[in-house]
């Protein structure tokens, strides 16, 4: 149970730091972090006590085994983080070319 | 060849041109706008053929990979699957011709229309999908190569207002994704079909309320429904004008709309406190949003504010549940994917000719851009809802349902938020193309062949739009589309038997 709180904490650290943070950069790795928090809950969820591998053996009679589905989705969702993450960094490098600093609350020029 | 070949087209047609395109576009000059264009009208052809098909022959279903129904990936085409592919296909094939003209302002075409191309495949993809982890893979696609299309013209607000969307929309991505992971722990199944199927046999929990509230966040924060509205009225006036009207007219309708109806309707169930929530949302966007574009005098700020508003509308529409609503609602969806497009491109040719976007700077167009002035004119009048035009029939169906359905609040929200929209119209109307033509403008230009084209066609779907609601089309094109939400769960025993 302990590590589903831990879980959802490190999620929460994530939202925080994107709701709460100025710098552009710390905004970008609250994503990260609440993005890896995802990935390891989808991870968690498949996991079994004391579960084995699930490779089909004639010999092994399979009882109780990791769900395997969950971990390739993961890598799915691991591919697409970063492709968000390198288009995020592309933004904060542009940004910084034009405004001169990552301060987002110098950066609103729009608003309305 | 068995029928169902034709789902997986959707998604492989346009990848293949954006492929093509990102290959040797950046050589020959004349090839992007040549594959762009094909490519989206084959998309149209294709789309429309599917609606015969599907009203002949009832659902199809496509196994991917030739892995049977509960295991593999499924593209399902049914009739709300049919539906937004001619809404998408259709507003995508005006703005690729469009944009034949009005890209040449900016460097580099070939990489627009790759991102275009990869967003065409994002939001087919998206709609033919049965399968939920496919259906967040494919609203990823469109979402990533949106945040690139906001930002491509690489200019201060241009860059803001990308950054502020993409870690929005960010968050809501990851919403989505938790309340996947929830639904795959409780149901151990990612079809959607079967999804349904266990969800029925367990009834409800506290975790499929927890699902819900995810998914409400996280679809709502792609909708841009009213709390989580706040990055559209940035992104969309930001990104090139055929992209606005692409992004208003048909992403936020597939990518949120579209997800919100099936998730609800047909994996989850609806049932009156989810249909309370829609409606409220729905509303609540609905007037929020036409306050906040009248104080408006950015031309595309003013319509990405009405959008949030039109689509409240859809939402309300849906939300009440009654087959005349959900009709009304998805009447409304493809009414205003038309005139928000139309009006996205109409801003769109006043900028290319004036270099301005600012209503208060305009004045007395009608006099030298007599087909924009006329096609705005016919636009603004469709989303005001005046009579013979598309709009007035849809807001009139999504009125007269509230009415049966006993909710008078309701209606009298959206006949209020109607006169607003009309009011705010007629100040665009006003300061942009009547009045005194300024000594400034004395040498505009109407814009060229291609722009006029598209919004021309665009005008008349506009005026001719209420005939979808005539019984012989309706009957193979929105009943078929609502029927599906109708439905709600049946739709797995639906899939299941459906042709493969």
């Amino acid at each position: 149970m302990i590590i589903y709180l831990l879980c959802l904490m490190l999620f929460c650290c994530g939202l925080y730091c994107i709701l709460r943070k100025r710098n552009i950069i710390k905004i970008i790795l609250g994503i990260i972090i609440a993005e890896y928090a995802v990935n390891l809950f989808f991870i968690l969820v498949a996991y079994r006590m004391e579960g084995r591998s699930p490779i089909l053996s004639s010999e092994v009679e399979i009882v109780n085994m990791v769900d395997p589905l969950p971990q390739a989705l993961v890598l799915t969702s691991i591919v697409i983080g970063l492709a968000t993450t390198a288009l995020l960094v592309a933004l904060a490098m542009r940004i910084y070319e034009k405004y001169g600093t990552f301060d987002i609350t110098k950066i609103k020029e729009l608003k309305g | 060849m068995a029928m169902s070949n034709i789902i997986p087209l959707f998604v492989a047609i346009s990848l293949l041109g954006a492929f093509i395109i990102s290959i040797i576009g950046k050589r020959l000059k004349w090839l992007p706008d040549l594959i762009g264009s094909l490519t989206t009208l084959i998309l149209l052809v294709l789309s429309l053929i599917t609606v015969r098909i599907v009203a002949t022959q009832g659902i199809l279903v496509y196994n991917v990979g030739s892995w049977k129904l509960p295991i593999g990936i499924v593209l399902v085409l049914d009739g709300l699957t049919v539906f937004m592919l001619v809404t998408v296909n259709l507003i995508a094939f005006f703005v690729s011709i469009y944009s034949i003209n009005y890209m040449e302002r900016f460097t580099s075409k070939w990489k627009f229309y790759t991102l275009f191309l990869l967003m065409m495949a994002g939001m087919n993809g998206v709609v033919v999908t049965g399968d939920m982890f496919n259906l967040f893979v494919f609203l990823e696609i469109a979402s990533v190569a949106s945040y690139a299309l906001v930002a491509f013209g690489t200019e201060r607000h241009e860059l803001e207002a990308a950054f502020k969307y993409t870690v929005m929309s960010t968050v809501g991505t990851l919403f989505i994704l938790l309340g996947i992971v929830f639904l795959y722990s409780y149901t151990s199944t990612l079809n959607m079909a079967d999804m349904a199927n266990v969800l029925a046999q367990k009834g409800m929990s506290n975790i499929v309320v927890m699902v819900s509230i995810l998914f409400i966040v996280g679809f709502g924060l792609k909708a841009a429904l009213v709390p989580f509205h706040a990055w559209l009225p940035d992104a969309h006036p930001s990104a090139p004008a055929p992209i606005s009207a692409m992004l208003s007219g048909v992403l936020i309708k597939s990518l949120g709309i579209y997800t919100l109806c099936r998730v609800f309707y047909n994996v989850i169930g609806i049932n009156s406190s989810l249909s309370l929530v829609l409606m409220v949302l729905g509303t609540l966007s609905m007037v929020i949003g036409v306050f906040l574009a009248i104080g408006q005098w950015d031309f595309k700020r003013l319509l990405a504010y009405h959008s949030i508003s039109q689509i409240g509308y859809v939402i309300l529409g849906i939300g009440l549940g009654t087959p005349l609503g959900i009709i009304g609602g998805l009447f409304h969806l493809f009414n205003h994917s038309v005139f928000k497009a139309l009006l996205f491109l109409n801003s769109g040719a006043v900028e290319y000719a004036t270099g301005t976007r600012d209503l208060q700077k305009m004045g007395g167009l009608m006099t030298k851009m007599p087909i924009t002035g006329t096609t705005t004119l016919i636009a603004s009048m469709s989303i005001a809802g005046i009579p013979p035009f598309n709009g007035f029939w849809s807001k009139l169906i999504i009125i007269i349902a509230a009415v049966q359905a006993n909710r008078l609040g309701y209606a009298f929200w959206a006949v209020l938020a109607s006169i607003l929209t009309l009011a705010s119209f007629m100040k665009v109307m006003k300061y942009a193309f009547f009045g005194e033509l300024r000594n400034k403008w004395s040498e505009v230009m109407e814009v060229p062949f291609f722009m006029k084209i598209a919004m021309v066609i665009l005008a008349l779907i506009c005026v001719v739009g209420g005939v979808l609601f005539i019984s012989n089309i309706n009957e193979i094109f929105l009943k078929p589309a609502s029927d599906v939400l109708l439905e709600g769960t049946k739709y797995a025993d639906i899939v299941f038997k459906g042709i493969q």
